[in-house]
C-alpha cells in the first residue's frame, strides 16, 4: 500500500512557535504546524521527543507559555480543555482510560455527557424530555456501536474486556461526541497485526464517513506512512521535518533521529 | 407486489412469489422477519415483505435480469438477502447463495460455473471479493450491495436503495413488470442452485425445483408439528441447504418467523433474546455449548457445581424418558421438577433453549452423550438425516422414538434401499432435478428411476430406523479385517471437550492411529488451571502434559470399543495432537467443517509415516493460508505417543 495523495486546503487547527516547559525541563520548542480539515495528521517522533505534551496542548491539559493555537479561526494563546471539548475537539488517551467497572454501552454514552441539556430534575426522573433525550443519545451510541462492530460486547463491563477491544471502545466514546478534530495517542500500541489492521481500517473509516480529521500520534511507522496524509515528525521537543509521508520517508533528520547518529 | 392483478395467477402455489402474494394479504400484520438493528429487535411484516420484493425485483428487471438468469447473493443472514432470492425468483431468475466465508477462488469457481451476470452482496468485504473475481469472470457484469458502510468510493455498482428506486420507478411506468412475470412461473421450474461443500473434488451446483421445496416444507412441518408463527434464529450460512429450507421454504409455506442475528458473535446473545420454538444446530454447535457450559460451571462455587453434578446425574437417567413419555417413578418425576426450578430452567435459558419445541441436529453424526444432554434437559432434540441433493429431509426421528445411534424414520413419502455394499439409496418427491452443467456427476448420483446414492453406508434396524455408520466409501478395513469407520471413531473421541477434531487412519493398516486437534479453549483453560505455560497453539498442542492428558480420554474412547466385539480390534494403538487447527482455508476441512481424510493424509504424509514407523517424532512443515488471503508456512516437530490397548474387563455401570 502506498501512501494516499489527497489535497487538502482549509486549515482547521494551527498551532504556532508553542513552547512548553516544565520547570527548567524543555518539553516543546517553537513547534509549529497545522491541521487541515479533512485529512489525517500524524506526529511522530522517538520517545520523549514531546508528542503527546503536544496534543495535551492542542485540547487544552497543558498550557504552553509561549505561542499560540487558532482553532476554527479563534486565536488562543492557551486553548481551556472544557472549551476544546464544547468546540468538537475528542481524544483517546495512551492508557487507557475508561471506567472499567461499565459497560460498553455506558462508556460510550458517556461520551454523549457534554450534549446532554435535560436538567438534573428531569434526569432523577427519567421522564418527558429527559427520557426522549436520552433515546436520542442511544440511537448516536448505538451507530457508534454498529459502526466500529463491537456488538456483541454491549453489556460486557469493560474490564474484562482484552486490550485491543477496550481501544476501540475508547474509539467509540471519543466519536460519541461527535468531533471535528479527533485527536488518538497511540491508538495502536500493545496491538497484534490484525488488532492494528483493524484499528487502522477503523480510523480511515472514521475519516471517510464522518469526514472526521484526525491527528494521530503512533509509533508504528508501517501504519503512519500507509495512512496519515501528512506527517509532523519532533525530536527533543523540536521539529525536525514535516510533509507528505515520502518526503518524510527521504528527510535525512528524521532518519538520523529514528536510527541515531554520531556527534 | 401489486396483488390485485395477480390474484388470478396465485390460486395455484406452487411458487415462493406466489406465495408470498397471499401471505401478504393473508398475514400482512404478522411478523416474517426479525433483524436487530441498533441493538433493537425490529419485525417486518409479510405485507412489508411483499413491497421490498416487489420492489426489488422490479429494479432487478429494469437492470436487465430476465427470466433464467442467476443472482449469486453472498453474506450473512439478513432479511435482505433473503428477500432478494425471492425478488430474483418472481422475474423467473434462479438465486445462487454461496458461503460467505468463501475465499476469492472458490466463490470464482460458482460465479464462473453457475454464468451468474448479477450478484448482490452484504458488505464491502463481499463486494471487493466479488470485483475481484470480476476480472477473472467477465460474464459477472452487475454487483449490488445492502450495506452502504465503507462504499462511498464504489463507482457505479448500484446500492440495495438504488435498486429499489429503480424498481419504483419501473413500476409506476409498467404495474405489472413483476406480477406478469411472477405468473409465469411453475413448480417445475429452478428454484435455487445449492453448491454442495464437496468433500471431494470441485463443489457441485444441485439444482431443486420450487415442487422440492414445497414437499420439503410441508413434509418437515407436517412430521413435527411446525405452525405459523414459530421462530427460528437463522444463524447457518444461506447456502447450506438446511437454512434455505428452514429459514426460506418454511417461511413461506408454513408462515415461520426468521430472526436474524446482529452478527456471528452474538448469536448466543440473540438466541436467548429470541427464545426460538424451532431450532437447528449442527453437533459441533451443541459441542462448543456443552464445552462452555463445562468450563463455566467448574469456575462455579462449591455448592453450585454440586448441584449441577447430582441433577444433571438424575437428568441424564430420566430426562430421557420423561421426554419420551415413557414411565419413570413419582420420586425422580419431583426431584426432575425440582431440578428443573433450580439448574435446567435457568441453563436452558442462558442457552436460548426455553421455548424450543423441537430442536434437530445432522451434519455429522453426533455423540449420543452430547445428544442426550439435550434431551436429559428436556429440549427435544432430534436427529436428521439429510442431504443436498434430498431438499433435506430424509429421516427424522419420530416424537417419542429417539435414539441417539440412529438417524430415525423416513419422512412421509421418502423411500429407502440399502444396496448390496451397504450404501444407502432413498427416492422421494424432494429430489433434485441435476447437478448444474454437471450430467455425468447427475448420472453418477441419480439412476434413472429416480434413486439418489447417498455416499453413506447404514443399514435398517429392527425398529426400522435407519443407522449409519460412515461415508460408504471410507469405511475400510485393518489387514486383519476388522472393521474401520473412521468417523465412528472420531466422533467418540471429539465428544471430549479438549478435542476438537480428530482425523483417524487405519485401513490396509495393522492398526488404528489417529491425529488429534485440540480445542484451544478448552484445553487453554485447562491449561490455565494447572500453570501451565504456553505461548501459542502450537507450544501448548506440544506439551507433555497435554499428551496425557488426550492419552487418557483415547483409553477411555478404547476401553468403550472394547466393550463391543465388531469394534474391538479397531482400538486407537498411536496418537499424535497436531501442531496447527486444522482450517477450511487450508483445505483441510470443508466449508461445513467436516474433516478431509484423504487430503489431510497427504498433506501431513510425514506424520502419517511417523504414526505407523514406530517413530516418536517427526518434522513436519506446511502451507497455511491466513484468514486475509496471505500465505506462510508453518514448522515444527511433533511427538507420536502409544497407547495401551484395553480389553472389556468390566462393564459400564
Amino acid at each position: 500500500m502506498s501512501s494516499r495523495s489527497r489535497v487538502f486546503t482549509e486549515t482547521l487547527l494551527s498551532v504556532e512557535n508553542i513552547s512548553l516547559s516544565f520547570g527548567g525541563v524543555k518539553a516543546l520548542t517553537d513547534i509549529s504546524f497545522d491541521i487541515r480539515k479533512g485529512e489525517i495528521r500524524a506526529i511522530i517522533g522517538p520517545s520523549g521527543a514531546g508528542k503527546s505534551s503536544m496534543l495535551n496542548c492542542i485540547n487544552g491539559f497543558y498550557h504552553p507559555q509561549q505561542g499560540a493555537i487558532t482553532y476554527k479561526g479563534v486565536r488562543r494563546s492557551q486553548m481551556r480543555s472544557h472549551e476544546a471539548a464544547e468546540q468538537g475537539i475528542a481524544r483517546t488517551f495512551q492508557n487507557i482510560a475508561l471506567f472499567k467497572g461499565m459497560s460498553t454501552l455506558d462508556n460510550i454514552m458517556t461520551g454523549r455527557n457534554l450534549r446532554m441539556k435535560t436538567g438534573l430534575f428531569w434526569q432523577a426522573l427519567h421522564l418527558g424530555p429527559a427520557q426522549r433525550e436520552e433515546i436520542e443519545h442511544r440511537k448516536v451510541v448505538e451507530e457508534i456501536i454498529d459502526f466500529l462492530e463491537i456488538q456483541h460486547i454491549r453489556k460486557v463491563p469493560v474490564g474484562r474486556l482484552p486490550y485491543g477491544l477496550q481501544k476501540r471502545v475508547e474509539l467509540g466514546r471519543a466519536l460519541a461526541a461527535q468531533p471535528e478534530l479527533l485527536l488518538l495517542d497511540e491508538p495502536m500500541a500493545g496491538m497484534n497485526i490484525e488488532e492494528k489492521q483493524d484499528m487502522c481500517r477503523f480510523i480511515l473509516d472514521v475519516n471517510d464517513e464522518f469526514g472526521t480529521t484526525i491527528c494521530l500520534i503512533e509509533h508504528d511507522m508501517g501504519v503512519v506512512m500507509d495512512i496519515s496524509d501528512r506527517v509532523v515528525v519532533l525530536d527533543y521537543g523540536k521539529k525536525i521535518g514535516d510533509g507528505v509521508p515520502d518526503e518524510i520517508k527521504s528527510n535525512q533528520a528524521v532518519i538520523d533521529a529514528y536510527l541515531g547518529v554520531s556527534h | 407486489m401489486t396483488t390485485g392483478t395477480a390474484s388470478t395467477a396465485t390460486d395455484v402455489q406452487d411458487t415462493f412469489p406466489k406465495r408470498l402474494a397471499v401471505l401478504a394479504r393473508t398475514r400482512a400484520g404478522q411478523p416474517a422477519y426479525r433483524e436487530k438493528e441498533y441493538g433493537i429487535w425490529q419485525s417486518y411484516d409479510w405485507a412489508h415483505v411483499a413491497r421490498e420484493v416487489g420492489l426489488l425485483a422490479a429494479g432487478l428487471a429494469d437492470l436487465g435480469f430476465r427470466r433464467a438468469d442467476r443472482l449469486v447473493v453472498v453474506g450473512d443472514n439478513r432479511p435482505r438477502l433473503y428477500w432478494s432470492m425471492c425478488a430474483a425468483q418472481s422475474l423467473g431468475g434462479v438465486p445462487v447463495p454461496v458461503y460467505q466465508d468463501s475465499v476469492a477462488d472458490e466463490l470464482a469457481y460458482v460465479v464462473e460455473h453457475a454464468g451468474a451476470r448479477f450478484a448482490l452482496a452484504e458488505n464491502q468485504e463481499q463486494v471487493d471479493k466479488l470485483l475481484e473475481i470480476q476480472k477473472k469472470v467477465p460474464s459477472l457484469e452487475t454487483i449490488m450491495y445492502v450495506d452502504p458502510r465503507g462504499m462511498r468510493h464504489y463507482q457505479g455498482l448500484p446500492s440495495w436503495v438504488e435498486v429499489q428506486e429503480r424498481g419504483a420507478k419501473r413500476l409506476a411506468a409498467e404495474p405489472d413488470v413483476v406480477s406478469s412475470e411472477v405468473a409465469k412461473g411453475h413448480g417445475s421450474d429452478d428454484a435455487i442452485m445449492l453448491y454442495t461443500s464437496g468433500t471431494t473434488g470441485r463443489p457441485k451446483g444441485a439444482v431443486l425445483s420450487y415442487d422440492n421445496l414445497v414437499w420439503a416444507a410441508e413434509a418437515g412441518a407436517a412430521f413435527d408439528g411446525l405452525r405459523a408463527g414459530d421462530e427460528l434464529l437463522s444463524y447457518l450460512p444461506m447456502a447450506w441447504v438446511g437454512d434455505h429450507i428452514f429459514s426460506y421454504a418454511q417461511g413461506y409455506v408454513v408462515g415461520l418467523v426468521v430472526n436474524c442475528p446482529e452478527s456471528a458473535s452474538t448469536v448466543m446473545t440473540d438466541l436467548r433474546e429470541i427464545g426460538p420454538t424451532y431450532y437447528f444446530a449442527p453437533p459441533r454447535v451443541l459441542e462448543n455449548l456443552i464445552t462452555q457450559v463445562t468450563i463455566r460451571m467448574e469456575d462455579a462455587g462449591l455448592l453450585k457445581r454440586r448441584m449441577f453434578q447430582y441433577f444433571m446425574g438424575l437428568a441424564r437417567r430420566v430426562g430421557p424418558s420423561l421426554l419420551d413419555g415413557r414411565p419413570v417413578s413419582a420420586v425422580d418425576r419431583l426431584l426432575y421438577a425440582l431440578g428443573n426450578l433450580l439448574v435446567y430452567g435457568p441453563l436452558k435459558n442462558t442457552l436460548g433453549m426455553s421455548r424450543v419445541r423441537v430442536a434437530y441436529t445432522a451434519g455429522e453424526a453426533v455423540g449420543p452423550e452430547i445428544f442426550n444432554f439435550y434431551r436429559a434437559l428436556g429440549v427435544n432434540m432430534k436427529q436428521l438425516y439429510g442431504q443436498t441433493e434430498a431438499s433435506v429431509f430424509v429421516t427424522i426421528h419420530p416424537n417419542g422414538e429417539v435414539f441417539p445411534d440412529t438417524v430415525g424414520k423416513p419422512v412421509s413419502s421418502v423411500e429407502l434401499r440399502i444396496a448390496e455394499s451397504g450404501e444407502v439409496l432413498y427416492r422421494s418427491p424432494g429430489v433434485f432435478k441435476e447437478y448444474f452443467r454437471n450430467p455425468e456427476a447427475t448420472n453418477d448420483t441419480k439412476t434413472p428411476d429416480g434413486w439418489v446414492h447417498t455416499g453413506d453406508a447404514g443399514y435398517l434396524d429392527e425398529r426400522g430406523h435407519l443407522r449409519i455408520i460412515d461415508r460408504a466409501k471410507d469405511v475400510g478395513k485393518l489387514n486383519d479385517g476388522t472393521l474401520f469407520a473412521p468417523k465412528f471413531l472420531e466422533n467418540k473421541l471429539k465428544f471430549f471437550p479438549h478435542i476438537n477434531e480428530a482425523v483417524a487412519f487405519g485401513h490396509g493398516r495393522d492398526f488404528v492411529a489417529v491425529f488429534v486437534n485440540i480445542d484451544m479453549t478448552a484445553v487453554g483453560d485447562w491449561a490455565e488451571r494447572r500453570n501451565i505455560a504456553y505461548a501459542s497453539y502450537q507450544e501448548l498442542a506440544a506439551r507433555p502434559e497435554v499428551y496425557d492428558l488426550i492419552e487418557g480420554e483415547i483409553e477411555q474412547v478404547n476401553r468403550d470399543l472394547a466393550g463391543d466385539p465388531r469394534m474391538s480390534g479397531a482400538q486407537i494403538r498411536r496418537f499424535l495432537i497436531l501442531h496447527k487447527a486444522l482450517e477450511a482455508d487450508d483445505g483441510e476441512l470443508t466449508r461445513t467443517n467436516k474433516v478431509r481424510r484423504g487430503f489431510i493424509g497427504e498433506r501431513y504424509k510425514p506424520l502419517v509415516d511417523a504414526l505407523y514407523d514406530g517413530s516418536a517424532s517427526a518434522h513436519i512443515k506446511v502451507d497455511v493460508t491466513f484468514e486475509d488471503g496471505r500465505k506462510g508456512t508453518i514448522e515444527g516437530d511433533v511427538a507420536v505417543r502409544d497407547v495401551a490397548p484395553q480389553s472389556a474387563l468390566r462393564k459400564a455401570s
